[in-house]
């Protein structure tokens, strides 16, 4: 078992990009090691994740998006790392604001990350620059807005009972002599 | 030339459409295009509560739908905080095993089928409805079980569930000798699986993959050993690795796999014997649990708990968690983003098919196109999973 | 109770609620009802020789239908355990699942219909030829089932027209067989069409 803490990783990176704002996410249920990171040096930090032969994250498991629209700003896009040799896994959070809604492709970092990409902009309509083939991935490719957004609606339909569907049409006796004649079934 | 193997196809399982590129009969691009079964799963979970999300896990990965129902519930656990008693954590492994040697078994007769083995295919069959009946008898459903709750389990094991279990686990190994007899040394099944749709271990890590498809390209790595849940570090059992990455070697980690999860099934059966036929099932946290139904019918407390469960759902901290399992397909995980509702804020769904499925291109291009079949069946892929 | 006005299974009328206006007489059917009965009427047979011929056609097709291989979610596993050894499904006559629809005659809509895949089942369904019949095989395929949200279409009877509805979750294998059966049954007492080259009669109003 390798020796590797989520706070030396938090250590290193701090190191390793000194001026850089990289705080721990905290909270009552933050129940996995959260790092948030600023958009700009994104691809530089993961490609040191990947590289260095101390940390090791040789695996990005997914990307996810999520939005938390009444405050500002307003998505944010979660990358979970995993460092297989060190048995040690890592969120990596990057804010982005709705007017800007633009972050550095990773697919030059971990190739995995292409198809979690284009979901999350398929969910979200968070861009992805640099990305090969930023493209609708779950959705119709005419499909206009982006559904996880939490101002989209969910596109419940209402369903039809009794009391709401005064227009239908009602059974009535006549229809009795309609009912095709009862066929005894026969194998053969 | 442009072929497109359409959403409609016997051997894609699912709706799958692949867009290949070729030159004759040698494969040069191959895309595969998604969503033809995309469910809104995860926008629909912001709008239940969190037991209500359940059902909806079933329909996921429907080949192996207890081991959904499972990432599930543990994931929800960690972001509360709770773990479910020992009792139910042994049922809940056995029921996972028994989904496992369920999902290989149809891995198994469908990959068969696809390459033309057809007998494989009634075999691996009848052995799934043995498991399914094994469902219907616990939980009474044979495929969308929902048979996890948060903080265990949705009722106790019925009499005589055991004892069926153990007389499955006890002639599942000759079956499994069978279709190794029918397949593993066989000419035909080594010269269309042996060498095809290699996948590197290299590739393997940075694409993503999981599961028996990263097992098989030689990367030792089972998150029932690594991030062990449910006390499988107190099991014994081993993890099977590939060599070469090709469909054979994938072929031979499920298979040894169906085997040593009968061995943990085993041990399961024997451990809950060990803490009672009947007993705790559920934890008894009633601030996120619900209360059994005898003390709701005595104790007032339990009834408001039972009351406030039901009708609003209970009331997690805001926080976030992820928490995966070993799937049979791979690493299956839920993230979670509570903001101290009923409802979760987001659930995100990481599924090993879907990032499964991204390393089929590397693994095709440059092969011929009857290669493609038994790369997509060695993959073995899950469109509901995928899809979500 | 007054509030569930216009509908009155039992048409009790209330003194509140006068009887309904009479109908004025019109060529065209008055009511969807009538409408109904015009339609099945046409079909009924009178001569001897076609009702025979039609007994023959009908229990031919009746008794090997063959689906084309349309599963789409968690309904085509309970599709593919019919076709296992257990709930064998060619001792009925369906001893083929035909990959392509142009060689199929039932379409057995096995899980939930998404609005991607939507345009392709309405394009299957168009390529089979006649005559065909669609299963709607579980909720989801019967009325959207449990996912009543924006990514599925809710019931395949928006896209295609569906002779049987399967309903459960998934339908257990037998349940799938009682509804082959119960299209058997449709098979057997309708009028077959017996394509373009057998000569037929007009009856009554064509």
């Amino acid at each position: 078992m390798s020796s590797l803490t989520p706070e030396r990783v938090e250590e290193r990176l701090q190191a390793r990009f000194p001026g850089v704002a990289i705080r721990r996410q905290t909270g009552p249920a933050v129940r996995d090691f959260t790092l948030v990171l600023p958009v700009e040096q994104l691809v530089e930090m993961c490609e040191f994740l990947r590289d260095d032969p101390e940390l090791d994250f040789a695996m990005l498991s997914w990307i996810a998006g999520c939005d938390y629209l009444p405050r500002a700003p307003r998505f944010e896009v979660v990358y979970n790392l995993l460092s297989l040799s060190h048995n040690l896994r890592l969120h990596l959070k990057v804010e982005v604001p709705e007017e800007r809604a633009r972050v550095p492709s990773l697919v030059g970092v971990w190739p995995t990350a292409n198809w979690h990409e284009r979901e999350t902009f398929d969910f979200y309509g968070i861009e992805f620059s640099g990305h090969p083939d930023l493209t609708r991935i779950l959705l119709p490719d005419d499909w206009v807005g982006h559904p996880l957004r939490k101002d989209s609606p969910l596109g419940y339909e209402e369903v039809a009972f009794t009391h709401n569907t005064p227009h239908r049409i009602l059974p009535s006796p006549s229809l009795k002599k309609l009912k095709p004649k009862k066929v005894k079934y026969r194998a053969h | 030339m442009t072929l497109n193997m359409g959403p409609q196809h016997p051997s894609t399982h699912g709706v799958l459409r692949v867009a290949l590129e070729l030159d004759g009969e040698t494969v040069v691009r191959a895309k595969p295009i998604i969503g033809y079964l995309h469910t809104g799963m995860e926008k629909q979970a912001e709008y239940k509560t969190y037991t209500q999300s359940i059902p909806q896990t079933d329909r996921m990965d429907y080949l192996a739908p207890m081991s959904n129902n499972l990432a599930f519930c543990l994931a929800v656990e960690k972001l509360l905080g709770i773990e479910a008693p020992p009792r139910a954590q042994a049922i809940r492994v056995l029921l996972t095993e028994l989904t496992r040697i369920s999902a290989h078994c149809v891995w198994l007769g469908t990959h068969a089928l696809d390459i033309g083995a057809m007998t494989v295919f009634f075999y691996c069959f009848r052995e799934r409805e043995k498991v399914l009946s094994l469902y219907d008898h616990v939980c009474g459903a044979r495929m969308t079980a929902s048979y996890f709750r948060v903080g265990g389990l949705a009722m106790d094991i019925p009499e005589g569930f055991l004892d069926r279990c153990q007389k499955f686990v006890d002639e599942m190994p000759a079956h499994t000798d069978e279709y190794e007899s029918l397949l593993t040394r066989n000419p035909i099944w080594l010269a269309r699986t042996e060498g095809v749709a290699p996948l590197s271990r290299h590739d393997a890590i940075a694409l993503g993959a999981t599961g028996p498809t990263l097992r098989g390209s030689g990367v030792d790595w089972d998150l029932r050993k690594q991030e062990p849940y449910c006390a499988y570090d107190s099991y014994d059992f081993d993890v099977p690795v590939g060599k070469n990455g090709d469909a054979y070697d994938r072929y031979q980690v499920r298979v040894r796999e169906i085997r040593e999860a009968t061995r943990i099934a085993g041990q399961a059966i024997a451990r809950i014997r060990s803490m009672g036929e009947k007993g705790e099932y559920r934890l008894r946290d009633y601030k996120y649990v619900l209360p059994p139904k005898e003390e709701v019918k005595t104790s007032m407390e339990a009834l408001i708990h039972h009351f406030k469960i039901v009708a609003h759902g209970f009331f997690p901290p805001v926080g976030e968690a992820y928490r995966a399992i070993e799937a049979p397909k791979g690493e299956l995980g839920f993230y979670f983003v509570s903001d101290g509702t009923p409802r979760p804020w987001r659930m995100k769904v990481r599924s090993p098919s879907f990032v499964n499925l991204q390393t089929l291109p590397t693994m095709i291009e440059g092969r011929l196109v009857a290669d493609v079949i038994t790369a997509i069946g060695s993959l073995d892929i899950v469109l509901g999973e995928i899809d979500r | 109770m007054t509030d569930r006005k216009p509908s009155n299974p039992l048409r009790i009328l209330s003194p509140a609620e006068p009887a309904a206006p009479p109908v004025p007489e019109r060529v065209l059917p008055a009511t969807p009802e009538d409408a109904l009965r015009e339609e099945v009427e046409k079909g009924l047979l009178f001569t001897t020789a076609e009702n025979m011929v039609a007994w023959a056609v009908n229990n031919a097709r009746a008794n090997a239908i063959w689906p084309l291989g349309f599963g789409l979610a968690c309904c085509a596993i309970e599709m593919m355990a019919i076709v296992g050894p257990r709930f064998d499904i060619s001792r009925f006559g369906a001893e083929v699942f035909r990959a392509s629809p142009r060689q199929a005659d039932l379409m057995i809509v096995a899980g939930r219909v998404s609005v991607k895949m939507a345009p392709v089942v309405r394009q299957l369904y168009d390529q089979m030829p006649d005559p065909k019949w669609v299963i709607a095989m579980g909720a989801c395929s019967s009325c959207g089932g449990v996912f009543n949200n924006y990514a599925i279409v809710q019931g395949v009877d928006k896209v295609v027209p569906v002779d049987v509805y399967v309903p459960g979750c998934p339908p257990r294998p037998e349940a799938l067989i009682h509804g082959i059966m119960k299209l058997q049954e449709k098979i057997l007492a309708s009028k077959p069409e017996l394509g373009p080259f057998v000569p037929r009669k007009k009856k009554g109003a064509a």
